[in-house]
């Protein structure tokens, strides 16, 4: 097991250094002169030039330019942004909100996808479930926005049960609508694997033989078939929240949310390539680190999985 | 009530029951008119293939049928309660403490994700049961469980087949319920563990006074062990009543059939052909032949110093070496039948994959004809293959589900290119006839036919390349016993008709007694034993092969019939 932990952490060095390289060489190959784009119509002075261009090491060759960033990145400096600011501000002011959304969304899509889908699961074929796979089939395959700015215009201006917008503190409370709205499509399909794992599990041999020694159906039902069923579902949840993590762009851009996404979408618009490439590294990073949580869940949620 | 009363009325009553199954294509009547007792203390056994009803009718006692299963006729009776449409709380109170259940597969039955002895512990908490480690570990070790207290703590996955059983043993008898449903609590167990773990099943039920329904497709089996059988046939109780009367005095027609045709009860080679239609002097004047073609032909197959390592990946990324197959030496005649029995794990399925040459060898050699196997490359290691022909144990698992009958059987023919399209489907045409399959079947798809169906198609697929031997990995294993019976006597015909040779790989003695000439005797991986048939079986010469001869149910019943 620690030879297992070692050898995937170990494996995160290069994934690392792939994903960094790529993002890196393709902002900074893009054609055109990355200062034109900070100083805009007027130009940059000579002055202000030479300083940019010492900071970014423009001059230099890729690698020496990369491996600098890289150097400033592993001791906590991201540098600053096209704007000034330490991108290391601009994240962990970002950050707080893109996690509170990613939680509502997740406790969201757990708590309703599992009870739904256990429940579709014990009755397979009945209305219940022949309604919710047919209303989990659209949430999936509606676009997101779409979702979105439904929800926004019925449920926060047309009803006013929620903010339609977030202020800039973005509390809890606001972002319980755009939480449920990126929940969605992960709900549906927590909700369709539940059921089909459960489906499955209820018919399985041992959850015969557990009737058999005398347990009531409630607890054959929490401890035989819902423990069992859980295991390709808690798989998908903790990957969901590594992708959740990095920031949603186009909910956060629908409400509004200060966050992660909303922080890359502008850094985009703008060409901000540092800020792009730190904003990225970071997330590369929440997704491996998930992904390996993931994989020491599953060996624990499923004792017949060894890692060695 | 007076205590002699008691004795007498009956602890489980079916009465005219009927069960139906709700399917696609309409409703099934699986059992129709069934009636039997079971008396406290006493055991009775339901015998019957696969699909009699005879697991549907115990589990409608505990209320276990399938979501898509009813009771719609007659009642079950428990201890005088009727309990045919019991609520789900009465049956949750009745299962456990009054009827416990030793299901069928050993591997399927134990929650895969918690400890046994949690399993075990829950047990004994529904039923208002003390359940500290104490009474786990008790309950476990009184199933024969060996070094309870740690075994407690072990998930099902680190169990082996012999010790989950006794664990589900465990849970079912944790209660001490009145009566116990053991369903085919051992058939998929190799006869040695079955048993020691019928033994203790035995021993256990006869102290606690537990009355056992034994359900089982194992007539000699079901002699062995219970005072009463019942024969059911088709959803119907055919025949009850006391084991050894039915056994030498079988009245109803599929009684008789069965008992002809139990393996484990048929003593010669000969009864089988006999069964088959060849007469006992053709086949007594058939085998001075074939000895006299085998002593001509005596290297057909020569295996010698076969050996087989597999490294198993040990921890910290160091491998250890396991010898699946040590030193193993036997020769095939051409034309005879060479059985390789052992134990799971003994290493003769891995000695049926090197003979395939599906299986690189470590060291050793097998010489087919004259040929080193482990030699053979490219092209000719493809017309190798055109002369060894496997037929495998699961029909089900071995014919692809996409293929219809003609393209499974025509393939071999195509990959080796052989003939036209037209003189090809002669062959599979054939082919069908040999294996006695109907030609509207050609069209057909595996999942549309029975087991024993199928495995006629593996059969006929192997013939096609007219093969000079064929590996039987567990052929008949998979299979009912009057299915098996058919199946083992298409094999001695085709034997006879076209001088084939088999190598059968088999856990199951019976089964080698009815084809085998030559018998491989394996454990753990070495040669333990080997001679012909009736040497093994008249004169054993190791403790291992009388172990296994003794462990074959109903083997001390030859004599009693």
């Amino acid at each position: 097991m620690a030879w297992y932990l070692v050898k995937r952490l170990l494996q995160l060095i290069p994934v690392f250094f792939g994903a960094t390289l790529l993002v890196y060489f393709l902002v900074f190959m893009t054609p055109g002169d990355p200062l034109a784009a900070l100083c805009g119509d007027k130009g940059c002075t000579p002055g202000v030039a030479a300083a940019l261009t010492e900071q970014y090491h423009l001059n230099d060759p890729f690698f020496v330019q990369y491996f600098s960033y890289i150097g400033g990145l592993l001791t906590g400096d991201l540098g600053v942004n096209f704007s000034g600011r330490e991108i290391s501000e601009v994240l962990a002011g970002a950050f707080p909100a893109t996690a509170r959304l990613a939680i509502i969304a997740l406790i969201f899509e757990a708590i309703f996808g599992i009870t739904f889908g256990l429940y579709a699961g014990l009755k397979k074929g009945g209305w219940f479930d022949s309604t919710v796979l047919v209303l989990s089939l659209i949430v999936i395959a509606v676009p997101i926005f779409v979702l979105g700015f439904v929800m926004q215009y019925f449920v926060g201006v047309k009803w006013g049960l929620a903010k339609p917008t977030v202020s800039g503190a973005a509390d809890w409370s606001d972002l319980i609508l755009p939480g449920i709205v990126l929940g969605l499509v992960s709900f549906a399909q927590v909700l369709r694997l539940t059921r089909t794992a459960v489906a499955e599990n209820a018919s399985a041999d041992y959850v015969r033989t557990a009737t058999a020694k005398g347990l009531t159906r409630g607890r054959v039902v929490r401890v035989h078939i819902l423990r069992n069923s859980m295991i390709p579902v808690a798989t998908f949840l903790g990957m969901d929240l590594g992708a959740l993590m990095g920031g949603a762009i186009v909910t956060e851009g629908i409400f509004n949310v200060p966050g992660i996404g909303n922080q890359l979408y502008k850094a985009l618009t703008l060409g901000d390539a540092p800020m792009v490439v730190s904003v990225v590294s970071v997330m590369v990073i929440i997704f491996c680190v998930a992904n390996l949580l993931v994989d020491l869940l599953y060996a624990w949620l499923d004792p017949r999985i060894r890692y060695a | 009530m007076s205590m002699s009363q008691e004795n007498n009325r009956p602890l489980l009553e079916v009465r005219n029951l009927g069960i139906a199954f709700t399917t696609a294509t309409g409703e099934v009547q699986a059992v129709q008119d069934s009636n039997f007792t079971v008396m406290p203390g006493e055991t009775v056994a339901i015998v019957g293939e696969s699909g009699s009803g005879k697991s549907t009718s115990a589990l409608a006692a505990i209320g276990l049928l399938p979501a898509n299963g009813r009771v719609n006729a007659g009642q079950i009776i428990f201890d005088g309660q009727d309990i045919t449409h019991a609520s789900e709380k009465q049956k949750v109170k009745l299962r456990g403490n009054q009827i416990g259940m030793v299901p069928q597969d050993p591997m399927s039955n134990l929650n895969p994700v918690w400890k046994v002895g949690f399993q075990v512990r829950e047990t004994l908490k529904a039923n208002g049961l003390p359940a500290a480690d104490e009474d786990v570990t008790r309950v476990l070790s009184q199933a024969g469980l060996p070094d309870a207290e740690k075994r407690a703590k072990q998930y099902p996955h680190e169990f082996s087949g012999g010790m989950r059983q006794r664990a589900l043993i465990s849970i079912g008898l944790s209660c001490q319920p009145r009566l116990l449903i053991a369903d085919e609590p051992t058939s998929a167990l190799d006869v040695t563990v079955q048993r020691t773990i019928l033994d203790h099943l035995e021993t256990m039920t006869d102290k606690l006074g537990t009355a056992v329904l034994l359900i089982t497709h194992d007539l000699g089996l079901a002699a062995e062990r219970a005072q009463k059988v019942v024969v059911m046939y088709k959803g119907h109780v055919v025949e009850a009543g006391p084991a050894l009367q039915l056994l030498r005095n079988p009245r109803h027609p599929y009684t008789q059939k069965l008992v002809d045709s139990a393996p484990s009860l048929a003593s010669r080679r000969i009864e089988v052909a006999r069964a088959s239609g060849v007469e006992a002097d053709d086949l007594l004047a058939e085998h001075p032949r074939t000895s006299m073609q085998a002593a001509l032909k005596q290297d057909f197959v020569q295996v010698q110093d076969l050996t087989k390592v597999y490294k198993l990946r040990g921890s910290w990324g160091r491998s250890e070496d396991f010898t699946a197959v040590d030193k193993v030496s036997f020769a095939i005649p051409r034309g005879t039948t060479t059985a390789v029995v052992g134990e799971s794990g003994s290493g003769k399925s891995t000695v049926a994959k090197m003979m395939l040459g599906l299986e690189p060898i470590t060291s050793g050699s097998i010489v087919f004809d004259g040929q080193d196997v482990a030699k053979l490359r490219g092209k000719e290691m493809f017309a190798f293959r055109r002369r060894v022909q496997p037929i495998f144990q699961d029909p089900y698992g071995s014919l692809d589900p996409m293929y219809n009958i003609y393209r499974t059987i025509e393939e071999p023919l195509k990959v080796h290119g052989v003939g036209t399209s037209k003189e090809r489907e002669k062959k599979v045409r054939e082919l069908m006839d040999q294996v006695s399959l109907p030609q509207s079947m050609l069209a057909r798809y595996p999942n549309e036919l029975s087991g024993g169906q199928r495995q006629r198609v593996a059969i006929a697929r192997a013939l096609a390349l007219n093969p000079e031997l064929v590996v039987c990995d567990e052929a008949v294993s998979a299979l009912d016993v009057l299915v098996q019976a058919q199946i083992l006597n298409l094999l001695a015909e085709l034997q006879h008709d076209l001088g084939l040779t088999y190598l059968f790989i088999t856990h199951d003695l019976a089964v080698v007694r009815q084809i085998a000439d030559n018998v491989c005797v394996m454990q753990k991986g070495t040669l333990v034993e080997t001679g012909s048939t009736d040497s093994v079986f008249e004169n054993p010469q190791t403790d291992y092969t009388r172990q296994l001869l003794a462990a074959i149910p109903g083997a001390g019943l030859i004599n009693a019939v």
